[in-house]
């Protein structure tokens, strides 16, 4: 305990080394904009200022993923072609259409794992939880790569530019019905979305502006040959709508400006992503301030992200580790911190599902709830239990390699003999981890943990460790 | 609700006390709640097949009036429900016929949203109703957990502050796991707080549960039947506990309904057929109320894939010891649709409403925002 004492005392802001921001700001700056940073992350930013770790941060976001993505991203089944199927092929179809979307998600989880830039997954993974789309529905895991792939693009640019491309991604045009949206039977699904969830939230506008966009939004269709957007000028609804006051010929493009020209627009989105970044009760003023300056930008989100970042509120001690880690931060954060080895992400785009964050299937259009949401009885022992695991990887080996185990393994099911080959092939050195910190033990509490334990951990080497990764605190961002 | 009926429930409270709120038995009796996931298609379940508007609607995947378990001259329990029959000639299960609430909503999860937290159509409320109800008027200290989910991890009713609950699949695996809680330190801010409850709840239900009951019944095959014998174990456990949910998923038929109902609704039967039984051996058949709920009944007219897309009110049942068995509600008004859905004729809350009052004599209308009837189906 009075290990744990001392090395808080250190870090408390007065404390902290001359011109930097010292290990203790930088830890939340990274931990906060991305997954659980290391040592030697913290090393390099604590020597910066708030806000030159900021800038930093900001100018190495944005752009494609590094992890190479499956070979099948750029296939396009013609949806014509699966109805004069047979039920044999169907079944097959249907299948492979299934083992590419768990690919899908290994891939996307290996890249959050191994990205330079992890502030750009979080972006990514947050606009995925805003413009909303799902497997469950899309049901083609090459139009959700598509998305995610739309998404990391505009992740940091321009909002209004976002809003325009995501509105006519393919993905979304299936997940909100746009098929079914034409002239003289509309189809409300998008429109009622688009206001309520995608920018200005519920009651800044009425049921009629809904039904006047949804005519405006007809027309906006998928090619079936490229699986690409177009828009069908038969089916638009040439008439004159009035949306939020403004009236005319108008189509989808007029509709999305008319609700970005709202102030309601950058202040949801600056609330959310306060939500996202800063504590779970926004505070007004300072929403108004980041609201302010990303309608001031034209919708830039690094300057939203700055001004957010650079608030009072984002260093207030009262908002350190007063937000939930979502599965996604807890496995990705867990797996990068610890540098653990994997080859078939398999198990881990499982324990994702268990925990309650299915990524590329959100539970509805709404995303996922987050916070306090995150946490119940089963999802917390779940959570506990591969924090347990994740450390006895050599032990699962072993185990893995005795004659009566490997008999069993071989009368497995392919799927179930995969999973387990998967965890048998999980790669972590306690040795490598531990060495940055040689001379430093004081620095390991630091690191893992948000605040000051809950508890009071304790134990040598790598029980200390688990002891306060078994900590509540460690749930905490 | 109404100035009149208003008046006539606060007569009713003032004049008997006792009906609205004094039960000694309280929490001692158990509620088992079993969601029918996806929505469960009343009409196939509860049959009117005298109703000539029934065979109709419903060309295909309507039942003939040879195959229903007739229960009167117009109403019949779909054929798969016949491990129901003991209890229905034994006067123990009550059926109730077109619950549902105003203004419907169809999306599942909106409308499981609105039945878990007891809502209106248009009310956000963030608490289920059962937290709500434990938080209002707390479950003894001593008692295991408040409530269990079993099967899965959503907590439905049971979800929010206020009550204290767990999600299991497996006691045994509960108690290994539950090894890896950590309640230990102050909150200091609300997501700690919340943490460190539920690390607390699922400390305290290993500490005192012991669902190591094992029964002369045979339970059916498959998660719903581990999950009844769970429900069973969790039932016979000493240190108490006051609610269960239990749910079965699969209801949402839009294609091929006729197999897929008959095998769900086998499924509930034989399970809640075993659940007596295994009540009756550990003696708390008499001290147990079963109910079943789901976020809506199906379109009264079928689709064109041999299916039934979603709809509104549909039949639920009660079951226990002490329910007054029979028919309760309206049989469904298939010549008086709503936009090509069934009008409710009893508010859902009723339900709940039955639960607290009549069940475990706790007062009802602030659980459930407002006044809704309890329903006389339970026996002194």
């Amino acid at each position: 305990m009075l290990k744990l004492i001392v090395a808080f005392a250190v870090l408390l802001p007065g404390a902290a080394a001359a011109q930097g921001m010292g290990a203790a700001d930088a830890r939340h700056l990274l931990n906060r904009t991305g997954f659980d940073a290391r040592l030697e992350e913290i090393d390099v930013f604590a020597r910066f200022s708030r806000r030159e770790g900021v800038e930093r941060l900001l100018a190495g976001a944005g752009g494609a993923a590094r992890t190479p993505a499956p070979g099948w991203v750029k296939e396009w089944s013609d949806p014509r072609r699966y109805r004069q199927m047979d039920a044999e092929s169907r079944r097959l179809f249907v299948r492979e259409q299934v083992e590419r979307g768990l690919e899908l998600k290994g891939w996307w989880l290996a890249e959050m794992v191994g990205t330079d830039s992890p502030l750009t997954e979080r972006m990514t993974l947050f606009w995925h939880n805003h413009f909303t789309s799902g497997l469950q529905k899309v049901r083609s895991p090459a139009l959700m790569y598509r998305q995610n792939v739309l998404l990391r693009r505009h992740a940091l640019g321009n909002f209004a530019e976002l809003l325009h491309a995501a509105s006519k991604d393919p993905a979304m045009l299936v997940y909100l019905d746009a098929a079914t949206n034409r002239r003289g039977q509309p189809n409300e699904n998008f429109a009622r979305e688009v206001m309520e969830l995608f920018t200005l939230g519920e009651g800044k506008y009425g049921e009629g502006d809904i039904r006047e966009a949804a005519r405006a939004f007809t027309g906006w269709s998928i090619d079936p040959a490229t699986g690409e957007y177009v828009f069908r000028r038969g089916l638009h609804d040439e008439a004159e709508k009035t949306v939020l006051g403004r009236s005319g010929s108008l189509r989808g493009e007029d509709v999305l400006d008319i609700l970005l020209a709202q102030p309601a627009a950058a202040e949801f989105v600056a609330a959310k992503l306060w939500r996202e970044f800063v504590s779970p009760q926004p505070e007004p003023d300072g929403v108004a301030r980041v609201a302010t300056v990303f309608r001031a930008s034209g919708y830039d989100i690094r300057s939203a992200l700055r001004a957010l970042l650079m608030t009072e509120a984002f260093w207030a001690q009262e908002n350190r580790a007063a937000l939930i880690k979502s599965p996604v931060e807890l496995v990705a954060g867990t797996l990068r911190q610890f540098e653990i080895g994997f080859g078939d992400p398999l198990p881990f785009v499982l324990l994702l599902r268990t925990l309650g964050q299915d990524i590329l299937s959100p539970p509805n259009v709404k995303g996922w709830p987050g916070g306090e949401a995150w946490i119940n009885s089963t999802t917390l022992l779940a959570r506990k239990q591969f924090l347990d695991r994740v450390f006895r990887v050599e032990e699962t080996r072993m185990a893995m390699q005795r004659p009566a185990a490997r008999e069993k393994m071989a009368a497995l099911k392919p799927d179930a003999r995969r999973f387990m080959q998967a965890l048998a092939d999980l790669q972590f050195s306690a040795r490598d981890w531990q060495r940055p910190f040689e001379g430093r033990e004081a620095m390991v509490p630091v690191v893992l943990l948000a605040a000051a334990p809950a508890g009071s951990p304790s134990g040598e080497g790598m029980d200390y460790v688990r002891a306060l990764l078994a900590d509540p605190v460690y749930q905490l961002k | 609700m109404e100035r009149r009926d208003f008046l006539a429930a606060s007569v009713a409270a003032i004049v008997l006390p006792g009906v609205a709120l004094a039960n000694p038995a309280g929490y001692r009796r158990l509620l088992v709640l079993v969601e029918l996931k996806g929505g469960n298609d009343g009409l196939n379940t509860v049959v009117p097949y005298a109703d000539d508007a029934y065979h109709r609607l419903r060309p295909r995947i309507a039942l003939r009036p040879d195959e229903v378990l007739q229960l009167d001259r117009r109403t019949g329990l779909h054929p798969a429900l016949k491990p129901l029959m003991p209890l229905w000639e034994a006067r123990e299960l009550a059926i109730v016929q077109g619950v549902g609430y105003p203004v419907p909503n169809l999306s599942h999860f909106r409308s499981i949203e609105i039945w878990d937290t007891a809502s209106n159509s248009d009310q956000y409320l963030m608490q289920g109703w059962l937290a709500r109800a434990f938080a209002g008027r707390p479950v003894p200290a001593q008692f295991a957990t408040d409530g269990i989910a079993v099967g899965g991890s959503d907590m439905g009713p049971l979800a929010g502050s206020g009550a204290r609950a767990i999600a299991l699949t497996d006691p045994a695996a509960f108690l290994r796991q539950a090894k890896l809680a950590n309640p230990v330190g102050n909150a200091r801010n609300s997501a700690l707080s919340h943490i460190l409850k539920v690390e607390a709840d699922i400390a305290q239900a290993a500490s005192r549960l012991d669902a190591g009951t094992q029964f002369r019944t045979e339970f059916p095959r498959g998660p719903f039947g581990n999950a009844v014998r769970v429900a069973a174990q969790l039932a016979a456990n000493p240190a108490g506990v006051a609610a269960i949910r239990l749910s079965l998923g699969g209801f949402d038929t839009h294609q091929n309904q006729p197999n897929v109902h008959q095998r769900l609704l086998g499924e509930l039967a034989e399970g809640l057929a075993a659940l007596k039984a295994a009540l009756l051996e550990a003696d708390r058949w008499d001290s147990t109320l079963v109910m079943t709920y789901a976020e809506f009944g199906r379109r009264p007219q079928e689709n064109n894939s041999n299916g039934t897309d979603h709809g509104t009110a549909a039949a639920h049942f009660i079951a226990g010891g002490r329910v007054k068995g029979g028919l309760y509600g309206e049989a469904p008004h298939l010549a008086d649709l709503d936009g090509g859905n069934l009008r409710h004729a009893v508010d859902f809350r009723s339900l709940y409403a039955t639960a607290l009052e009549r069940w475990w004599g706790v007062p009802g209308a602030k659980v459930l925002n407002g006044r809704f009837a309890p329903l006389d189906v339970l026996r002194a």
